[in-house]
């Protein structure tokens, strides 16, 4: 097997487990799409051309409550500007990769694929063998991608009929947690964390979902600061 | 009326794919300065914490910090087992599982 078949199956080794957690996100998406008269068509054209749960939610959201097309953009492009940072972490990474290469990169980056190849690119080379960044990537993007359509679908699919009493929205934030628990590794990363967790609460009442950048920037800014006062130490 | 949602969705596809190509095609220096990788670094932590918090403590769209939240509850108890197994099988399965005990019990004591 080709070290770039290798890298690949790495990858996807690594974002199975994820791929269990995506199920009921994509699900809730297309049972909350559904369920606000969008058509199926819609509501799946958005799961291929946005490709990101939470602003897709946050946007079929606002159009069942009529909001203007205005507040629907920029809510949902906000709620997507996390993706800069990703872009800044995953650039160097790709950078000598050709241009048309990059773009369907960059339409893969999702919270996952980005943590999951930033722990295995970022890790230290005498631990093992390094891996082929591009098709490890894409060996947790591209199943990512697939299971996004497929669950965006059989949500679409069941339309109503998954009782709101199963609370499987529940399953969402877990996934969230299962992904931010092992990125807290030193007192820096502790502190953004919960800088950011706590600002995130009273940031609520910002309008168009401003509260999650404002609270991830604080958090940001407070995790350099406790590293730097360490390195000082 | 569905084109205007068309174009809606299109015009949040273009930002986003956008956003996520914003430091692709940067060529020139190999390395970013140190004043902006060393906050990279708390990118995943800061976003993610961000993304989980308004969920688990305030569930209904308020601050709700007692017992009675079974969402903060599970939310905890997740948490352990995140930290316990570091992987997300085990964490989605108690996450759900506390949840649906939890609520169990609440609507048998009201």
């Amino acid at each position: 097997m080709s070290a770039q078949t290798l890298s690949f199956l790495a990858g996807a080794r690594k974002v199975f487990p994820i791929l269990l957690g995506i199920i009921p996100f994509g699900m809730i998406y297309g049972v909350a799409a559904i369920e606000r008269d969008l058509s199926p068509l819609i509501a799946q054209g958005m799961s291929v051309l946005v490709f990101a749960g939470a602003a897709q939610l946050a946007a079929v959201d606002l159009m069942g409550q009529n909001a203007s097309a205005v507040v629907i953009v920029l809510t949902a492009l906000v709620i997507n500007l996390r993706f800069t940072m990703y872009s800044a972490s995953m650039a160097p990474h790709f950078l000598r990769l050709s241009p048309r290469i990059k773009l369907p990169l960059g339409y893969l980056l999702t919270d996952q694929a980005f943590l999951i190849s930033i722990s295995e690119f970022d890790r230290d080379p005498a631990e093992g063998q390094k891996v082929n960044k591009l098709w490890f990537y894409l060996g947790a993007a591209i199943p990512l991608w697939c299971g996004w359509q497929l669950s965006t679908a059989t949500g679409i699919f069941l339309g109503a009929r998954i009782p709101a009493s199963w609370s499987l929205d529940f399953a969402i934030p877990l996934t969230f947690i299962a992904l931010l628990v092992p990125v807290i590794r030193s007192r820096g990363t502790a502190t953004a964390a919960a800088v950011s967790g706590i600002a995130a609460v009273f940031a609520m009442a910002l309008p168009l979902h401003l509260g999650m950048i404002v609270a991830a920037f604080l958090g940001i800014g407070a995790g350099v600061l406790v590293e730097r006062k360490k390195q000082d130490e | 009326m569905s084109s205007s949602v068309w174009l809606i969705i299109g015009v949040i596809g273009a930002g986003t794919l956008l956003l996520r190509l914003s430091c692709f095609f940067f060529s020139g220096k190999r390395e970013l300065p140190q004043a902006l990788l060393r906050p990279l670094r708390f990118v995943p932590a800061a976003v993610l914490s961000a993304l989980v918090t308004p969920a688990i403590l305030a569930p209904e769209g308020t601050l709700h910090l007692a017992a009675g939240n079974v969402r903060l509850l599970a939310g905890i108890i997740a948490v352990a087992v995140a930290a316990k197994s570091r992987s997300i099988l085990p964490t989605l399965a108690a996450g759900m599982l506390s949840l649906w005990i939890l609520q169990a019990l609440a609507r048998s004591y009201s």
